[in-house]
């Protein structure tokens, strides 16, 4: 599904500017001793563990990035600085331009109940409330009334496709349906910025493939800005505009991911894109050659954004370049089935950057 | 490794017997041997104690009060107003229930005067016919928990007012009623504190420790001084004693709520009021709900001991029964209160089960349907409570109240019983009573009394060091030292020899028949019914049956104790053997053990720990009940803090005799859970 980021919007959503969360060993003194300057060699022999180690990135409007990483990287910390739950040690960060960090209690809570939606790992759903009271929550808080709260919950049921379990407490939900009520929750009060930390960990993986394929489908429609933290690849590789690959809290590479799987930054990363299939990952966009002579073309042609795997066959058996084509028809490049057979075959690299 | 740290444990306890032994051997048994026993330093704290509560009360920070009754000034000090304040309102309020149930003038007379209500023959507070009430409790019982609970609370509270107790009853329960939402709400209150504040929490958990393990009678003098006597007395006792618990499972339950579900009240845009009253608190509401449960249990625990200090109620009228050997009344008494008891139990974990119900789409009669039953019951109870005025004509209108001992009774009966037994019994029971105490609690009791405090110290410290370091002996010792430097150490050694055998006799029965239930499923489930029913009887109901069995004797209090410590150490025990964790199991399966082999080699080791936690609670209790049998007749803290209770100048004594008995009890707390913690840290068990 192709999706393109407002470039011209040149305000980013969301903003890092070497964001740092340190644990332990008075971190916060040791910084102020040291004039704010932060010294990892030093803070860590003081007993300090970096949850987030300089992390600096923007995240524009309607954009997906995807926080990928292992267990203890990193990436729920970070997630958790840019929505203040919890409290950042050094570094600046900026949503819509406001300096997050610098707001008091009154105005974070204003801009967490009109900018602001989250999902859970486990869902966090009250266990005292039923499906749509659960949804009516945050908008209740905001002090919508009752009846109008509900209302505009019994249409964020039909949303996310619970019509006919209103009425049910979380209790008597399955995971993927939980879930779901979990998003509705977070959709309520229509927020820009969408929080989602590892929503679908918990789910079995057929209702995960299901539950993804539903989050493109809602966010197709509704075009947010999202942080999405999740510690699988293949889930990363599915959804995201762009990756951020973290490891011992410092971000490994933050780059599409196309070009994450072409050229990884770092052994680490490539410990990850190593194994994937890059016909499903690569676009014909992302792998096209120069138009060389224009008469040797073959009639048919594939669009940019057509995944490899999906055009594969028909390039191959063309004996000729297959043009490839932007959104107005307009040839932009080539592809020739030397590439695409470079691609399906082999194993330690793949387009024109091969990696050790 | 681990073998080698065993047995080196083994060897450490080894040599701390003989030293122990070698020091009971070796030291002087003389007055003046600093070795044999302390000097008492502290004997002058009680009478200090005593003095500044007074100058308190009656001489600190003295203010003028208008009397309406001499029409001036008069000079009275503040912390006297404040309690005697304090006392008229929790003493309206519960009069204010009892006329409710009871019918009465005092509420009316609050608000007029004595002269308006003997002027208009109109102004008396109808009580609520008992009819109503027990309709009220079985729909109570059905709403909460169904169809059985309501036939169980329709069978108690019929009872209790055939009996003739119905009077007594609602009494009692005016007070339970009073005290228990009281607990409940300053329970909460601090359990929220608590959460919020560590530094809350670090100040409270030792008060909440000392707290759990006073014995009630010591609350009981500086209550009376503080509050005077009388049914609001009562109920402040009940409160300093019902509420730890509350605290305690309020914090529980608000630290069980997950990070995440916080955290989404936060991203929902919830403030401090919000998260704390429509997250946090809801979503704990069951842990905070047992805690409503427990707090119940111990208002009906105190109802018998508030009466030393002028509740009225069931519990004063077993206590009057039982001082005039009145077995048979005692009895039904008795029976009365543990009805109620277990009904209050029910209907209170009914509640703390039962899960939120969705109503917005039901009809105003189906959402409503129990208020209006409840209107149906009041109206039907009325008319037949008028109409009764006119069938029983002249007479008791038993469809209105039932007076005290209008009922039908069953005393003569257990009377005769009792006889019956003392004529056949009472030779075979007394050669049992007399071999005992000859042959077993005296040579215990003296060897107990010849034990010289050096030795003491170092056995106890020594155990302290071996199960948690040099931290846990400091503790121990610390404990022993203050009871060590009062003038009663003698006394806390009797104490602690009767809780000894108890606790001895108690885990050997509760360990054998806690084993023997856990290998059979039905058996288990039985008999964690068989505690928990026996767990909700007030602690005095214990003294009842062995009383009338044995007489008023050391022997009679022992036993009593025994029952009542038996069993935590049943439960524990079986508890933990079931919840040995099922793959331990299948594993023990697969390397084809027997049943024995499955006992012996998985089931016990990984069930220590809890079983051990078992024994801590078998300790506590015990010792709560020796104390109680000063009731019978001891002679150890127990006793004195009776006698405090009717000295003017008890409050010192009574308070300090308390400290003494929590801390021995504290002191085992602190030795077993150091080591049951350890013991859990090694088996992986959490």
């Amino acid at each position: 599904m192709p999706r393109d980021v407002a470039k011209e919007d040149t305000h980013p959503v969301i903003r890092c500017d070497s964001v740092y969360k340190i644990f332990g060993g008075n971190a916060e003194k040791n910084i102020r001793d040291a004039d704010g300057a932060i010294d990892v060699k030093t803070l860590q022999d003081a007993g300090c563990i970096f949850g987030v180690n300089d992390a600096s990135f923007e995240v524009h409007r309607g954009e997906m990035l995807v926080v990928m990483g292992l267990s203890g990287s990193g990436k729920s910390t970070l997630l958790r600085c840019i929505s203040r739950l919890t409290d950042t040690t050094a570094g600046k960060i900026f949503i819509d331009g406001e300096d997050l960090l610098a707001m008091n209690a009154k105005d974070l809570i204003e801009l967490r109940r009109n900018k602001m939606g989250m999902v859970f790992q486990s869902f966090a759903l009250l266990p005292h409330k039923t499906v749509l009271e659960n949804i009516a929550f945050p908008l209740q808080m905001k002090g919508v009334s009752t009846q109008d709260s509900i209302k505009r919950a019994a249409a964020m049921v039909e949303l996310v496709s619970l019509g006919g379990r209103e009425n049910y407490f979380p209790r008597q939900l399955s995971g993927g349906q939980q879930q779901r009520v979990g998003i509705a929750r977070s959709l309520a009060v229509e927020p820009d910025i969408w929080f989602l930390d590892e929503p679908f960990s918990a789910l079995d993986p057929l209702i995960r493939k299901e539950m993804q394929d539903e989050f493109l489908r809602l966010q197709g429609m509704l075009n947010k800005t999202i942080l999405f933290v999740t510690h699988d690849f293949d889930e990363a590789l599915r959804l995201a505009d762009r990756i951020a690959i973290m490891k011992d809290g410092i971000i490994e590479q933050i780059d599409a991911p196309a070009n994450i799987v072409l050229n990884p930054a770092t052994e680490y990363v490539a410990k990850f894109t190593n194994d994937v299939p890059r016909e499903k990952v690569l676009k014909c966009g992302d792998v096209m050659e120069e138009v060389g002579d224009p008469s040797g073309i073959s009639d048919m042609s594939v669009s940019k954004d057509a995944i490899i795997e999906s055009v594969a066959e028909a390039v191959l058996n063309e004996p000729k370049p297959v043009p490839v084509t932007n959104g107005n028809d307009e040839m932009i490049g080539v592809l020739n089935s030397k590439t695409i057979i470079h691609i399906l075959f082999s194993k330690s690299s793949a387009g024109t950057s091969p990696v050790a | 490794m681990s073998q080698l740290i065993r047995h080196s444990r083994l060897a450490q306890f080894t040599t701390l017997l003989v030293v122990f032994f070698l020091l009971c051997l070796l030291i002087e048994p003389s007055e003046s041997n600093i070795l044999w026993r302390l000097p008492a330093l502290l004997a002058a704290v009680p009478t200090a104690l005593t003095d500044t509560v007074n100058y308190l009360i009656f001489d600190w920070a003295p203010i003028e009060i208008y009397n309406p009754e001499i029409e001036d000034y008069e000079e009275s000090s503040l912390l006297k107003e404040f309690t005697r304040s304090i006392s008229g309102s929790l003493l309206f309020c519960i009069e204010f229930i009892r006329e409710v149930l009871l019918g009465g003038v005092k509420t009316i007379v609050a608000f007029t005067s004595w002269d308006y209500v003997r002027e208009n023959s109109w102004a008396h507070w109808p009580a609520l016919p008992w009819t109503v009430v027990t309709g009220a409790a079985i729909l109570l019982g059905y709403a909460l928990s169904g169809r059985w609970l309501a036939v169980f609370v329709g069978f108690a509270t019929i009872y209790i007012a055939v009996f003739g107790q119905w009077e007594p009853a609602m009494e009692t329960l005016s007070f339970v009623l009073i005290a228990a939402p009281l607990s409940v709400l300053l329970g909460l209150a601090l359990g929220v504190l608590a959460y919020k504040s560590r530094k809350v929490e670090a100040t409270l958990w030792p008060l909440l420790n000392i707290a759990q393990t006073m014995p009630h009678f010591s609350y009981l003098v500086p209550v009376t001084v503080l509050f005077g006597v009388g049914d609001h007395a009562g109920a402040i006792a009940t409160v300093i004693f019902a509420t730890p618990p509350m605290i305690r499972l309020s914090l529980l339950g608000l630290k069980a709520v997950t990070p995440e579900v916080i955290e989404a009240g936060l991203m929902n845009g919830c403030n401090k009021f919000q998260l704390l009253f429509r997250v946090l608190i809801p979503t704990a509401r069951r842990n905070i709900l047992v805690g409503v449960n427990q707090v119940i249990m111990q208002c009906l625990a105190m109802a018998v001991i508030a009466s030393f200090i002028g509740a009225k109620g069931l519990g004063y009228n077993l206590l009057l029964a039982l001082n005039q050997l009145r077995i048979g009344q005692a009895l039904e008494l008795g029976i009365c209160i543990v009805l109620i008891a277990v009904v209050l139990d029910k209907l209170s974990l009914g509640w703390a089960n039962k899960q939120v119900d969705y109503f917005a789409d039901l009809t105003f009669s189906q959402r409503h349907k129990y208020a209006i039953m409840f209107l149906g019951i009041l109206l039907a109870g009325s008319l037949l409570a008028y109409f009764g005025k006119f069938i029983f004509e002249g007479g008791v209108n038993y469809f209105y109240l039932i007076p005290h001992n209008k009922g039908v009774t069953t005393e003569f009966l257990w009377q005769a019983g009792v006889d019956w037994m003392v004529d056949n019994w009472y030779q075979g029971l007394q050669i049992f009573n007399t071999a005992l105490i000859v042959n077993v609690l005296v040579p215990m009791k003296n060897a107990y009394l010849g034990m010289p405090v050096a030795a003491t110290f170092v056995l106890a410290m020594g155990v302290g060091y071996i199960a948690g370091g040099i931290r846990s002996a400091l503790v121990v010792g610390g404990f022993l030292l203050f009871i060590a430097l009062t003038e009663w150490w003698d006394r806390a050694l009797i104490t602690a020899y009767m809780t000894t055998f108890a606790v001895i006799i108690s885990v050997v029965i509760g360990a054998v028949v806690g084993i023997l239930c856990a290998q059979n499923a039905l058996a288990t489930k039985l008999i964690l019914l068989l505690c928990d029913t026996l767990q909700t009887f007030p602690s005095f109901i214990y003294l009842i049956p062995v009383i009338m069995l044995f007489g008023v004797t050391d022997t009679s209090v022992l036993i009593a104790v025994i029952v009542y410590a038996t069993i935590p150490a049943t439960r524990y025990t079986v508890e933990g053997l079931r919840n040995v964790p099922p793959s331990l199991q299948e594993a023990g399966s697969m390397s084809g053990v027997n049943r024995l082999q499955r006992l012996t080699s998985i089931e016990l080791p990984l069930a220590f720990p809890h079983i051990m936690l078992g024994i801590n609670q078998t300790v506590v209790f015990a010792l709560f009940m020796v104390i109680i049998g000063a009731m019978i007749g001891t002679d150890d803290l127990g006793q004195l803090i009776l006698k405090s209770l009717s000295d003017k100048d008890g409050i010192g004594s009574g308070l300090m005799l308390g400290l003494c008995v929590a801390f021995i009890g504290l002191a085992v707390d602190h030795l077993i859970h150091t080591w049951a913690k350890e013991r859990k840290a090694v088996l992986g068990l959490g």
